[in-house]
């Protein structure tokens, strides 16, 4: 084994590193979990309360309004809501990452890249708590997946971590640099939801190239692909691949800038 | 065979921004497009322009003074940070200790810690599980394993953190100042561990102040000096140029503090090696009036203690009597009694069993020269490692 060490190295997605340190991401994901639910009385019960309660809120408000969904709305919302929270607190916990492990960057190396992707494993692994809500809601309201269409879910979930690692890492790696990135991230979250098809379908805005825009948010997709299997809503095909294609660039963005800027994050951080 | 390490012309500088935060905000950069540097910039070389090779199986020390660039060359070789220029190739895995319990969760168990470090040190999970048994008996924690590491004492947190750190085994190890926390105990018996690392052939950069372990496990040692290489030889000599050039001094001069009542601000000393007497003089800024006692203590360069003694700590009568503004206080102190050899001198100001008012922690380094007191006899020296004192023996039969 013989590597040197540079001011400059060439770009590389340090996949072979990666591998190599692989059990380092499960120990990071592990601590995180093990660390988010100590000393709670609830303990994982939070990874549903938080999407249970913004469908109450939902329902509530938009339940009547958006009775054209061939699902009852609260299907609807949750199921919507489940996968958006991979979103939600996978971008915010990678975006912080950086700076809440900085006494870790700073003593010891190792791919940085295992930081955030493991932030945004542990949201993942909220949702998967998730899922016996999701089979619950299905049975009471008497929904049933559409067997036909179940390639939708692995390529759902494999687009939910794909569109959230690239925002997620890009964020890490700035927030590291500019400390306004702490503010933005909520901000951005909150903003999202409203703005993009995750509480109410994406016909229910009328205007075709409004739509294109709003399929913009990487998590539409995996969304309507969730929901197309678990509740066989239509997936609109256009809006989908828009929302496929900005996921792979912002994973392509947000890779790019970290891996470029990781190097500097111990004199930072 | 090649070089386990090459260092070839590595350097890294450091912008010093001044009246800046050290991270940046957006508007900071952004006005930063439209106006060229309204910081003052002023560039730092934390290393200069280093070069030197590692064998297989040699042990290197490192020493310098704070600020020389020992972290930041560590820094370096263990992928942190990058240097400004230069290159290193490395051969072999490298496994770089720059802190006891990197990654420790105070929520997690000890258990669970143990994987944790163990994993972010580059072990795999295998690796842990097979050790998990001797890193714990290395450590004593054997009973508190399943406690969260929030309820462990400092001390327990600390050895079990080295034992994790004690059952790495890369190549190449890389050690920052670790054994410079822990209690005496500990501190020997980690100093025993790497001692055995060294021995069974491991090629190890060990950086300290702790100059007698330097020199007890490193055949060769390097002496950094503002980021440039002063001195790289075998390590006794280059300790002794680096004890010497320090020991030089004799007078030493402190920042002033604003915040303590009174404060050792100037040492100074000479010595008068026919008559065996060390003159120190001290010069004490005091915001107050007061008795104070006024204590020395030598320790040797391993920094365990080698002697004590105090002006007004044993007979409250003869405290000192500060008044406000500078006082100076002239001592002698015999030194017969001590093996030749370098000490450091430190200075304490206190109200006994009350409180310190300031420490001087290893002010001065001196050495001690006693000239053999019978003609044609000999003089202890410190080097024998017999200890400090000498004891007076008188036959009566």
């Amino acid at each position: 084994m013989e590597y040197e060490i540079k001011p400059t190295e060439k770009f590389s997605l340090g996949t072979k590193e990666l591998w190599q340190y692989r059990e380092l991401f499960y120990f990071f994901t592990w601590r995180d979990i093990r660390i988010k639910y100590k000393q709670t009385f609830l303990g994982f019960a939070w990874a549903l309360i938080q999407p249970l309660a913004f469908m109450l809120v939902f329902t509530m408000i938009f339940g009547k309004n958006i009775s054209n969904t061939s699902v009852p709305y609260p299907v609807f919302a949750f199921t919507g809501l489940a996968l958006w929270n991979i979103f939600a607190t996978g971008i915010s916990a990678a975006g912080n990452s950086m700076v809440s492990n900085s006494h870790i960057i700073r003593k010891i190396y190792f791919p940085r890249l295992i930081i955030p992707i493991s932030s945004i494993l542990v949201a993942f692994f909220d949702f998967l708590m998730t899922i016996p809500v999701i089979i619950v809601m299905l049975v009471w309201f008497k929904c049933s997946p559409d067997w036909a269409s179940i390639w939708m879910l692995p390529t759902a979930l494999l687009f939910a971590v794909i569109g959230t690692v690239g925002p997620g890492c890009l964020l890490a790696a700035l927030n590291v640099k500019y400390r306004d990135f702490r503010y933005v991230i909520p901000f951005l979250v909150q903003f999202l939801l409203f703005v993009t098809p995750v509480i109410y379908p994406i016909d229910f805005i009328g205007n075709k190239t409004l739509q294109h825009v709003l399929s913009l948010n990487p998590m539409s997709a995996p969304i309507s692909l969730f929901r197309g299997f678990v509740l066989g809503t239509p997936v609109e095909i256009i809006p989908c691949i828009v929302s496929l294609c900005s996921a792979l660039f912002f994973f392509a963005i947000g890779i790019a800038v970290f891996r470029k800027t990781e190097r500097t994050f111990a004199d930072l951080a | 065979m090649k070089p386990i390490l090459e260092i070839s012309s590595v350097s890294k500088t450091f912008r010093l921004q001044h009246e800046q935060q050290p991270y940046s905000s957006l508007r900071e950069s952004m006005m930063g497009i439209f106006s060229r540097s309204k910081t003052t910039k002023e560039t730092f070389h934390a290393l200069d322009n280093i070069s030197f090779n590692v064998n297989a199986g040699e042990s290197i020390g490192i020493i310098g003074k704070n600020g020389a660039g020992k972290s930041t060359l560590l820094k370096i070789l263990s992928r942190i940070t990058p240097p400004s220029s230069g290159t290193i190739t490395v051969r072999g895995r490298i496994a770089s200790l720059l802190e006891v319990g990197t990654g420790f969760h105070p929520e997690l168990t000890g258990r669970e810690n143990v994987f944790l470090n163990g994993s972010i040190l580059g072990m795999t999970r295998r690796e842990i599980a097979a050790k998990f048994d001797e890193i714990v008996d290395f450590s004593g924690t054997e009973r508190f394993l399943d406690t969260p590491l929030k309820h462990f004492s400092s001390g327990m947190q600390l050895r079990l953190a080295f034992a994790v750190a004690a059952f790495l085994e890369p190549e190449i190890l890389i050690i920052d100042e670790v054994l410079a926390v822990g209690d005496a105990e500990f501190q020997k018996r980690c100093i025993g561990k790497m001692e055995s690392v060294s021995k069974s052939g491991r090629t190890v950069l060990f950086v300290s102040h702790n100059l007698g372990a330097v020199q007890a496990l490193c055949e060769k040692t390097i002496y950094l000096h503002q980021g440039k290489i002063k001195e790289f030889a075998k390590s006794g000599p280059v300790i002794q140029q680096y004890l010497n050039e320090q020991s030089g001094q004799s007078t030493v001069v402190r920042k002033l503090n604003e915040t303590k009542k009174c404060f050792v601000h100037e040492v100074s000393f000479n010595q008068d090696q026919e008559a065996g007497i060390l003159k120190l003089s001290v010069k004490v800024e005091s915001k107050m009036r007061g008795l104070v006692a006024l204590d020395i203590r030598l320790a040797n360069i391993n920094m365990e203690p080698a002697a004590f003694g105090s002006i007004g700590t044993f007979d409250p009568d003869h405290k000192l009597a500060f008044i406000e503004g500078s006082n100076i206080i002239s001592m002698e102190i015999k030194t017969d009694q001590l093996a030749n050899g370098l000490y450091y001198v430190s200075i304490d100001l206190k109200e006994p069993d009350k409180e310190y008012y300031d420490r001087a922690e290893q002010a001065l380094l001196i050495e001690i020269a006693n000239q053999p007191i019978v003609p044609h006899g000999r003089s202890m020296q410190l080097d024998w490692n017999l200890g400090t004192m000498k004891l007076e023996i008188q036959r009566t039969t």
